[in-house]
Order: structure tokens, then sequence, then C-alpha cells
């Protein structure tokens, strides 16, 4: 099905099972522990051994040597894999540094041999055997040193007007820079994988969130052709991006079962994440914004620097800026340095994240210096078109109303507009808040159906279930396009030989893996009343039967003994060039900051999002709270520490990796504006999993300013970079 | 080798050990009950609570022969999905989860942590230590503190076991 022209009246909106707030279909599964991930299939897998990975210890040089005796020699050892002895690989193509290094070495804790042996604690005894001399040679680590030498962007250049001209005649200006991190996905289930080998053919139990990216990249690695592959990942324990590609654990694990003819199942352990696999990479963004004395922008400018290895790409933090805010001069860019840190990549809304860090304690710093309220600030800079192409409007635009519905909500009126006057015993409080963008991306996505003889239906689909409720989304879709209750139909997920999918990223999954179920349930619908002889235009799906006219018949009764299979793939025309698509949103959150110490308390967060029909408002709001914490991380404590001088985050595991937890956060509230959009999808849906994460950081930012009179502009926001500027506590 | 036995879910096991494997990996390897979870294998996550003679621990940091006759109960033991215990079905019905990773690990916190306030253990933030434990959101996340959810579910986590409490109250 090719989706073309904006969507008209179709089942979906009759609304009965999508959009309803359903429990998970998988819930029952995953709080009781029998939800099998990708390191747990006992069931599929029976005497595998136990693969432990060997990370590099310099961040860049040569390999002169490598001792394997005393661990080919220890008890329970099947094999060791280093460069030397795996045979030729290849690179996927979404890698930007080998899986397998040596002798060359690319980044700190880049996999340099595989240790396989009949028990995890041999294999971990004897990676302990192996001695590994370098030849280090030097780098480039730090991105401020390096930021001279960044290139620009090849078409990361966005020019509108007369950017520099307007500047300097703005009568209110602002020249800023700001910082962010490295930071980690640091999801809770490691990189896992158990490889197991069938003659020439390869079976992966993954844990990936893009199975047909990986599947070919995994083939390409090891030289074999793709239909040799077949990965298979039914639960994800995390992913956030740092699941978006094949990583170590899964090639290790192949190349350990070749080695040791045996399947082997590997666990990428905890303290080689950080450094091993993929990671955000840091920015310093120099934003300026010129207005006339009403608020008005005039000229905007966003530019943003960062580093990767090379052949890597830039972290794109000025996205946002090209469409967020009105302004008739306009200038972004990107530049990019190279450093020998561990691979830089995509994590949760890769570029509006960090961009959206920095632009909104601009905005906020921009409202101070024009004596505005920062929510009036945001409202009088709307605009309903691409500020690019004034012809090319907005599918939808909801930012304003997400602003005063949010203001109205969390009682923004009660927020002294003076910074650093609020204070309730010791605490010194403070409000702020930020406006939330993320683009909507759509991608094409397949699914297989069946109707079997008792009128229950099957979906399979190698879309993956990372958290964010494809499950039960799924489920819903079809159980409202087919007519049947939810309990029967059954959802199987995340496997290589089921139709292509979307895939789980970028917040286009549920929108677009659904649609994709839309398609092949009309071929189904399309099917059914062929069979029964009935005009499928039309034919009523409801209650587990077809009618049309005064003729009707169950399900159970078209699908016959044999049942009936379909497969469709929605396709997407040109919608998304004529429209721009994107999600909005408010964010708004009250701190506290303890007056001696420093200390910073979230103590309510509220977030308004206008993202198309929501598909489940339970998950949903799962998503958007989930996201909103993250955020929380990335205000006060997220950052990878990096040791300039060695070339590695040092904090490379979940204690010295600090994240939120239960004690950092407050409850949380969401609202959902009404909203369905026709130019995205049948469904009429949009992403939400990273729009709750967009801008949160910045208002967390915006509200300890608020409440201490401090700007910080640097993240995360620690108290040692304020303590010293505090009020004079009383 | 060496052999140790230790109740399960009510079930006694027998099992000959690698001395150096943790009760974590006993359950996950050797009883196949993967139910817990191996988050960091550090004790930084949580993700392997399991309730041991009635108090939690991080299963990674044990080893399995340290508990000779002890008694086990793993998330396995709780319930079933057929037969959810309400810790299960309060989490599922206010979504408190997502990946379901951590899952496991919180629910056999959560019931443990009540168990704890009910016996009058005190927390970091328990202002009255001669008074008896509320539970309130301040004590629930504070003793909920050491299981990480990197979903972010805590709000919705707060709303699951704050329903449980109520009820058995």
């Amino acid at each position: 099905m090719k989706f073309d022209t904006p969507a008209t009246t179709n089942p979906i909106d009759r609304m009965k099972v999508v959009g309803q707030p359903i429990d998970r279909i998988d819930g029952r599964l995953k709080t009781t522990g029998q939800a099998p991930y990708a390191y747990e299939q006992n069931d599929a897998v029976r005497d595998p051994a136990y693969g432990y990975v060997i990370g590099a210890a310099i961040a860049k040089g040569r390999i002169t040597g490598m001792d394997l005796r005393a661990a080919r020699a220890a008890p329970g050892v099947l094999a060791i894999v280093t460069a030397e002895n795996a045979g030729p690989l290849g690179k996927g193509d979404m890698n930007t540094a080998r899986l397998l290094g040596g002798p060359e070495v690319d980044h700190y804790h880049q996999a340099i041999a595989v240790v396989v042996a009949e028990t995890f604690e041999q294999a971990r005894d004897a990676a302990q055997r192996v001695r590994v001399d370098y030849a280090p040679a030097g780098g480039a680590f730090d991105l401020a040193a390096a930021r001279d030498t960044a290139k620009e962007v090849d078409q990361s250049a966005s020019s509108v007007g007369d950017f520099e001209g307007a500047f300097a005649a703005a009568a209110v200006q602002l020249d800023a820079t700001y910082t962010t991190p490295d930071q980690s996905h640091a999801m809770m289930e490691p990189h896992a994988s158990i490889a197991a080998w069938q003659g020439d053919r390869l079976v992966v139990w993954t844990s990936n969130q893009m199975i047909n990216w990986s599947a070919g990249d995994l083939a390409k690695t090891l030289k074999l052709p793709k239909e040799k592959v077949r990965l298979i990942s039914p639960f994800i324990g995390g992913g956030f991006g740092g699941k978006l590609f094949l990583r170590s654990d899964a090639v290790m694990a192949a190349l350990g079962s070749r080695a040791a003819k045996r399947p082997v199942k590997v666990a990428l352990q905890r303290p080689l994440m950080m450094n091993n696999t993929t990671h955000r990479p840091a920015t310093i963004q120099r934003i300026r914004i010129g207005a006339a004395p009403d608020g008005r922008i005039g000229a905007i400018a966003h530019e943003s620097w960062s580093g990767d290895l090379p052949g890597g790409g830039p972290e794109t933090a000025v996205d946002q800026t090209r469409l967020l805010y009105a302004g008739a001069n306009r200038l972004t860019q990107l530049r990019l340095a190279v450093l020998d840190l561990p691979e830089g990549n995509a994590m949760r809304a890769p570029g509006e994240a960090p961009g959206l860090m920095a632009l909104e304690i601009a905005m906020d710093e921009m409202a101070e210096k024009l004596g505005m309220d920062p929510v009036q600030f945001r409202i009088v800079n709307d605009t309903q078109v691409d500020p690019n192409d004034p012809d090319r409007p907005f599918s939808q635009r909801q930012l304003v109303k997400c602003l005063q519905l949010g203001a109205e909500r969390f009682g923004w009126d009660q927020r002294n507009p003076r910074p650093g006057q609020s204070r309730q015993g010791r605490w010194l409080t403070g409000m702020g808040m930020a406006s939330a963008f993320r683009n909507n991306l759509v991608m094409k996505s397949a699914a297989r159906l069946r109707l079997d003889s008792r009128g229950e239906v099957t979906v399979e689909t190698d879309m993956t279930d990372i958290g964010t409720g494809s499950y039960t989304i799924i489920a819903q879709t079809a159980a409202e396009m087919m007519g049947v209750p939810i309990d029967k139909v059954t959802v199987r997920l995340g496997d290589s030989s089921f139709p292509v999918s979307a895939g789980s990223g970028g917040q286009w999954g549920a929108n677009s893996s659904t649609a994709g179920v839309y398609a092949a349930c009309m071929k189904l619908r399309e099917a059914v009343a062929r069979k029964l002889g009935f005009n499928s235009a039309d034919a009523v799906f409801a209650e587990g039967q077809v009618r049309s006219g005064n003729r009707g018949a169950t399900l159970a009764e078209a699908a016959g003994p044999d049942g009936i299979v379909v497969e469709d793939i929605l396709e997407y025309g040109d919608l998304s060039k004529r429209f721009q698509q994107s999600t909005f949103g408010a964010h708004f959150v009250e701190v506290a900051v303890d007056a001696a110490t420093g200390e910073a308390r979230v103590r309510r967060m509220l977030a308004v999002c206008a993202a198309g029909r929501i598909l489940n408002p339970k998950t949903a709001r799962s998503q958007v709270i989930g996201a909103m914490t993250m955020g929380v991380g990335a205000a006060l404590m997220e950052e990878l520490a990096l040791d300039k001088r060695r070339g590695f985050f040092v904090n490379h595991d979940l204690a010295g990796y600090e994240v939120p937890v239960h004690a950092d956060i407050p409850h949380q509230e969401v609202i959902f504006l009404d909203e369905a959009d026709p130019i995205s999808s049948p469904m009429k849906a949009k992403g939400v999993g990273e729009l709750g994460l967009c801008g949160v950081g910045a208002a967390i930012a915006n509200a300890i300013h608020n409440a201490t009179g401090v700007r910080v502009r640097d993240y995360p926001i620690t108290l040692d970079k304020y303590l010293d500027r505090l009020p004079e506590a009383v | 080798m060496s052999k140790v036995s230790f109740s399960v879910n009510g079930e006694v096991r027998d099992l000959e050990l690698d001395t150096r494997t943790t009760l974590l990996d006993a359950l996950r390897e050797h009883l196949h009950l993967t139910g817990t979870k191996k988050g960091c294998d550090h004790g930084q996550c949580g993700a392997c609570t399991v309730i041991v003679d009635g108090r939690r621990i991080n299963a990674c940091l044990s080893l399995a022969v340290m508990h000779e006759g002890d008694a086990i109960t793993t998330v396995e033991g709780l319930g079933s999905p057929e037969n959810l215990h309400p810790m299960q079905a309060a989490f599922i019905k206010h979504d408190g989860f997502q990946c379901g990773y951590c899952t496991p690990g919180q629910i056999c916190s959560s019931v443990a942590v009540l168990e704890e306030i009910k016996a009058g253990i005190p927390s970091h933030v328990t202002a009255d230590l001669t008074a008896a434990s509320q539970v309130t959101p301040e004590e629930i996340r504070e003793r909920m503190s050491g299981n990480i959810c990197r979903c972010g579910a805590y709000s919705n986590i707060l709303d699951a076991i704050t329903e449980v409490a109520e009820r058995q109250a």
C-alpha cells in the first residue's frame, strides 16, 4: 500500500481498541520473569558454551603481541578468537569502528578477543590470563582542544536572509556558548547474544532494535550471504539507540561458536559497555539570537561542534533550530572533529536532545534580557510554516497550545520572574520551562497476517519492542481493523524471518510499524470479503464477524480450515516533503536548591505533548515519563568522564555513570493534546518516545536559574558549577 | 566444585557448583530461572534482587555456596502469569515497567520493602527512629533507590507499590 495522499476516514477512527489505555499484552510475562531475553534461550539452545570479551587497554595504537598460552591451558577453555585467527572480516554499513580490533586498535575497550569456555567462570578466569602487549599511539581525545581542527559537515550549513547583518542590528542580542557531555545509553540489559551455527547457516538470538539492519551487517561482517543469517530478538531490555546497530556481542558469539563448534552465549560485561559500544557525543554549541524590543526574533544562529572517529558523523544538534521558531535571518552549521574516542552515535532523540538543552537555555536568557515571560517569548515567535521555506506548512503544529495549557496547569503564574527570590526554609525554589520539539519520521514497514479457522489473528513482523509497547499497539491495531477482541490477536516480533518493519528508532516505530500492520489488515479484509463474495468497500468487521448488507459470517467461517495468509507493506510518497511533520510539547519543572549545600531536587514535572493520535495513552505516557526521567539525568548528573590523556571514559559502569534513581524522581504529569494527523500515516499517529526527552534538561536548567539566579551553561549542572555563586545563605 | 543445597521458591535444590558461581548465575544458568536478571554483575543496578530468608539481596554479590540451607524466593516464586502476586498485578495496572529487564528486581524489592517497613526497619529518610515506620512516597523512593530503571518508570512503580501497601493496611 502506498501512502501518498492524506488519510481519510478509516477503520482505525472507530477508536474502540486503538487509543484505549490497554495494559501491555506482554505484561504478565515481564512481571513474572517469563519473558525470554537474548541470553535466556534455554528452550531453544541446549548446552551452550560461554564467551568472555577482552577489550583493548589503549585508545589508539597497535597490539604488538598476545600471549594466549596460559589462557589456552586454563580449565574448560574451548577456543580463543582474535583478529589473527578469526579469518577475514568485513565491517557493517552502520558501524564506524570494527567490532573486532587488532592488530590496530581504534578505540579503548574495542573487542580484541573472545575467550570461550565450558562455563562463565572458566571463560572469565582464562580471559584474565591473556597477556597483551601494546604500542600505544597518540590520539586526539578532547573536543575543546580539537575544536579548531573541526571541518564543516557537508550540507549541514543552512542560511536564510542575512544573519550577520540582522544580528548586528538587533536591539537585544544574545551570544552564548553551551556544552553537553558524552552520555551513555546505559540500558539495563547488557548487549547480549547467543550464536548457533547450523551448517553454513547462523542463528543469533540477540538484543537489537533494528533486526534487518543488523542481520545485514552481521552477514557483511562475517562475509556471508544475508539469507544465511537469522536474527531473533523477542524481548529487548532497553536500547535508547545503543542497540540500533550490530555490536561486538553478536560478532564475538558467532566467531566463538564457529571456533568452538558449539552454541556460544556472550553478554558484554557491564564495565565494557561505555567504551566498547556507542555513546552520545559531547557538543560545544554557540547560539546567537537577535530580537526586537517586542520580542520578535529577527536573527537566529546555531552552530555545533562534535567529534567522532574517522568516518563517523556529527551530533546534529542544530536541526531543531531550523524549524522551531520564526525569524527572517537564520544560520545553522555543524562542524566535526576527528577524535579517537569510542564511536559516537545515536542516543534517544539524537540531535534534538542536546540541541534543545542549549537552545532552550538561550531562549530563557533572551526572555530575561527582553524582560518577557519565557512562555510568552516562545508564543510570540511561533511559526506555522517552515521558516526556511514559507510555502511548506507544518502538517500540525500545536506548540502554542502546549505552552498555554502547560502554563495554566502547572501554575506558572506563581513563578517569581526575579530569580533567587523564592525561599522555603533551607530551599531556594524556582520554576523553569522549555519547548519540546522532535521531527516525526516515517519508515516503510511490512507485516504478515494469518486468520485461522478459530477466527484468531496472528501478526508477524520483524518490529521490536524495546519497552515502547510495540506488542500491545500492534495487537490493538489488528484488533481494531479486523473487529476482534484483543485477546484473539497474537503478535510475534523481532525475527528476521518475518517481513521487514520500520524497527525501533527515531520515535518512528509506533506510527510506522502499526501503519504496516494497517496495510496488511486492509489486504486481509479484502481477502475475507472476496472469499465470502462480499463487497469489501461496504463490509463491516466487528465482534468477530463480517457483515455486508443483510449478509454476515464469522471470521472463523471466512477463514475456513486452511485459514488466510496475507502480507503487505506500507510505503510513503512525498507527503514528508510537502509538509513539515514534527511533534511538539512543553515541559514545566519546579526545583528546589539547598541554599547551603547547592543540592538540587526536582519537585514537580509536567509535559504537554502534541504528537498526533495517541495509540495507547497508558504506554505512551510511560514513554514520556521515562524520557522526562532521562532528561533529569541529562540535566543533573549524566556525564561520561573523559580521561583526556589516555582517551577513555573512566566511569564505565552503573556506579560511576550516574543515572536517576527512585529518590531523584517526583510524581510526573503528562497531558496529550487531542490530535490526529492525517498527513503522517493511516494511523494518524506520530512518535512520543523522544519528544518526551526534548527540552527537559533546559527546563531544569532554567528552573535552577530561577531558583538561584545562577546561569550554568555546561551540563550536567552539578553543584560544583554554582555553589560559589549561590545567594548568601542567611 | 562444591555441593550446596538450598530451597528456591519452596523447592529444595541440590547443586554441585564451581565455588566461584554467584547465586545469580546458579539461578540463571544452572536452574534456568532466568526471571532474575543480570544487569551489571557488580551490585550496582538491582536487577538481580531476590529475597533470601525474608531479606532482599543482590544475587550477583553473593556466591551460591554461601547459601547452604537458605530459603530463596525469586520473581517466579511470587506469582505466575496465570496467578499473579498482587505486586505483579499492580505493576501491570500502573504500567510500572517498559522494557521489563529491571522489573523482576523491582518487584522483589517492592515486596521486601513493604515487609521492612512493617518490621520497623528504618531508612535514611526515617525522621523519627522511635516511631513506627510509615509507608510514605519518600520512604518508598529511598528504599527502592538500589533498583535502577533506565526506562524511567519510577513514578508508576511508586503508584503500584502504594496501591499494594494501602490494600495490605
